[in-house]
């Protein structure tokens, strides 16, 4: 379902493809983000810090970062069904992702933002 | 109930560290000897559809209505909307609770393909939101189902391991009872193992199918630190919600009546002493067509007209059609099906299994309460199944009966000598045997009464006669030719009937043959008197004229010596 989308993406570029290097296409993307977090967790933090610096990498001035801490507003994430922290939510491009977890693991990211397509059959 | 040591066990108060949370699960809370452990955490495993969602339920609606323990359920599986749906078709009304804030539900739908991991994570979003529910309503209870689909969803196993196992125990510091529902392994209890670290307690369900037959089974496999029912006892899912059958085997601590209840047949009654004992068990064996349904009709017939409810199994035969035969000879059922006293239910043997109808009896009886059953057929259940089963199903349905006092018949179409038939007859108080008897061209029906506990009964043979207003029993008579039924019976009264007229004549006549002789016996004996008073009359006479004729005699001489002056003459003197 996710992968025809993915291909579209990277169609700007063409040669970017599965080769580890490419950017997604200078198509007017933009990336909604929305970061939950409970407080300074250390992996809150990491999550914080790893996602500021791939979006900054990656997708530089086309993306918005909102972070919104559950500890505030518990009932937020029976809403919008957060049951693991930290947990990235995609909003755009479409469809909705989440990327659960402190983000250090770099390529998975990327693959999770849409940024790269997913690896050979991927899950 | 009968088995007042196990309500015994409810009623007390566990023992120290063995609190108990009951489930509200008839016959569950027997097996756990009280329910759930409290302020632990139970799983329920079982494959899809075997009802571990609703057993959880009934276990939050439980709390929340009868034990003043409100619940949270969290749903991994299920949008709201559905477990609302679910739920109601259990009869529970789950927007009400929540509303009365004894229930709080919570819904994730964790889609693994929306989900990508990356690195550490934790489930603090779900820490907060149990403890916010928990202290908002005062929960007691919680439910999580199915954990499992968090592995799934977040892939890193062993997060997602390290993460239900601190659940668990915050869960455990909580004071909550936590049911975790679980998918069932090939090798292990529940597919990813949760058995091994999150609970005190494991409960097992099964559905499985037999013969195109499907029947749920319960097992407790695991209760630390308490006793409970090791066995695997079927269960039903129906619209009253879940229902767990404790019996196992027949318990010897039943109440004996001395009461007698009418079998509605006269005769019958009389050859078993007075009828059948209250709360005693019958069982009618008889080939086909030999009569046993309509005894059946007699006993349920007899029951409500006395304006107890009866509950009348049939395994054979619609309601609709039993009815109708049983008009044809004289038994209007249906009054008392309209008055509420008669409960049919009819049910073809093939469609459940043994258990299943086993469960569904328990339900029936639970609602009808009757104080006299009669279960139709009852052969027609062994269907396929081995003998040593179908007798340890008849045991747990004439035990489930005899406990709660019902009067019970059992008609089964087996011979005398058949296993399933031995097996059963050891466990019933009565045996009553009609057999088909072909003479002269002629099949006739013959009761036996083969055996009565406590109950000097008959050992005679009666013929068992159907007319247009009901069963009758009728003497068979003896001879040196053997034993005389149906129209050679018929004979043999008539001719009784002559003999008895010609004895009659016989006696008549000689009563007025010496009727005759005394009256002139008697006749005689006033001749006799009359004769002698004559004779004693003319003797007296005779003598008083003597007695005259002398002293007239002696006058006369007397007067002439006189005359004559004549020398007074000695009397008797001039006498010869």
């Amino acid at each position: 379902m996710s992968q025809p989308r993915t291909q579209d993406g990277g169609t700007g570029t063409g040669t970017g493809i599965g080769t580890g290097t490419g950017i997604a296409a200078d198509s007017g993307q933009t990336w909604d983000l929305r970061l939950y977090v409970t407080g300074q967790s250390p992996n809150c933090v990491r999550a914080i810090e790893n996602l500021r610096l791939t979006c900054e990498e990656h997708m530089p001035g086309r993306y918005r970062i909102e972070v919104v801490d559950l500890l505030e507003n518990p009932r937020l994430a029976a809403d919008d069904q957060i049951l693991a922290v930290p947990t990235v939510v995609r909003r755009l491009p479409s469809p909705i992702r989440k990327i659960v977890g402190d983000l250090s693991d770099t390529e998975r990211l990327l693959v999770g933002l849409q940024v790269r397509p997913p690896a050979r059959a991927a899950t | 109930m009968g088995n007042t040591s196990l309500v015994g066990l409810l009623d007390a108060p566990a023992g120290p560290g063995l609190a108990k949370a009951p489930t509200g699960i008839a016959g569950l809370d027997q097996i756990t000897e009280g329910g759930l452990p409290r302020g632990r955490i139970s799983l329920v495993a079982g494959s899809a559809g075997a009802g571990k969602t609703l057993l959880g339920l009934e276990f939050l609606v439980a709390g929340a209505r009868q034990y003043g323990e409100p619940g949270v359920l969290v749903s991994f599986e299920e949008s709201a909307a559905k477990v609302a749906l679910n739920a109601r078709s259990l009869g529970f009304d789950i927007d009400a609770l929540q509303r009365d804030g004894l229930l709080v539900v919570m819904a994730f739908q964790v889609e693994p393909s929306e989900v990508i991991t990356t690195g550490v994570f934790d489930f603090e979003p779900l820490f907060m939101l149990l403890d916010e529910a928990i202290r908002r309503i005062g929960a007691k209870r919680v439910m999580l189902d199915t954990v499992e689909v968090l592995f799934g969803a977040f892939g890193d196993d062993a997060i997602v391991r390290a993460e239900l196992t601190r659940l668990a125990r915050w869960l455990e510091d909580q004071g909550v009872t936590v049911i975790v529902t679980g998918e069932r392994g090939e090798k292990s209890i529940t597919r990813r193992g949760i058995e091994e670290y999150v609970t005190d307690c494991v409960i097992l369900l099964d559905h499985r199918v037999r013969d195109e037959i499907s029947t749920r089974r319960l097992r407790v496999v695991k209760y630390r630190g308490s006793a409970h029912g090791t066995n695997e006892y079927p269960f039903l899912i129906s619209a009253r919600g879940f229902m767990v059958l404790p019996i196992t085997s027949i318990t010897l601590d039943y109440t004996a009546s001395e009461e007698r209840i009418p079998t509605g047949v006269d005769r019958l009654d009389h050859m078993l002493g007075g009828g059948f004992f209250r709360g005693s068990t019958v069982l009618l064996t008889g080939t086909a067509g030999t009569g046993k349904t309509s005894l059946g009709a007699h006993l349920v017939n007899s029951a409500c007209s006395r304006g107890e409810p009866a509950l009348w199994v049939l395994f054979e035969e619609s309601p609709a059609q039993v009815l109708r035969n049983m008009r044809s000879i004289g038994l209007d059922l249906q009054q008392w099906v309209d008055a509420g006293l008669l409960h049919i239910w009819a049910a073809r043997p093939s469609s459940f299994g043994m258990e299943t109808h086993l469960a569904i009896l328990f339900q029936l009886i639970e609602e009808v309460s009757p104080s006299v059953a009669v279960l139709d057929g009852v052969a027609g259940l062994a269907h396929g199944s081995p003998a040593a089963e179908t007798a340890s199903m008849m045991a747990r349905q004439l035990d489930l009966l005899k406990a709660r006092g019902i009067t019970t018949l059992v008609t089964s179409l087996g011979h005398e000598n058949e296993a399933a038939t031995m097996t059963v007859s050891s466990l019933v108080d009565n045996w009553l045997l009609l057999r088909n008897i072909e003479t002269n061209g002629e099949r006739n029906r013959l009761l036996f009464v083969l055996k009565s506990r406590g109950t000097a009964h008959s050992n005679q043979v009666r013929e068992f006669v159907l007319t247009d207003h009901g069963v009758e029993l009728v003497e068979v008579y003896v001879s040196a030719a053997g034993m005389l039924v149906g129209s050679a019976r018929l004979a043999q009264e008539a001719a009784a009937r002559d003999a008895d007229v010609q004895e009659a004549d016989n006696r008549d006549r000689r009563l007025r043959a010496l009727r005759g002789r005394i009256a002139e016996q008697e006749a005689h004996i006033v001749a006799a008197q009359d004769q002698l008073a004559a004779e004693r009359a003319e003797m007296d006479r005779i003598d008083l004229r003597e007695r005259h004729q002398a002293a007239v005699a002696k006058a006369d001489r007397s007067t002439l010596a006189t005359r004559r002056w004549a020398d007074p003459v000695p009397s008797n003197g001039g006498q010869p």
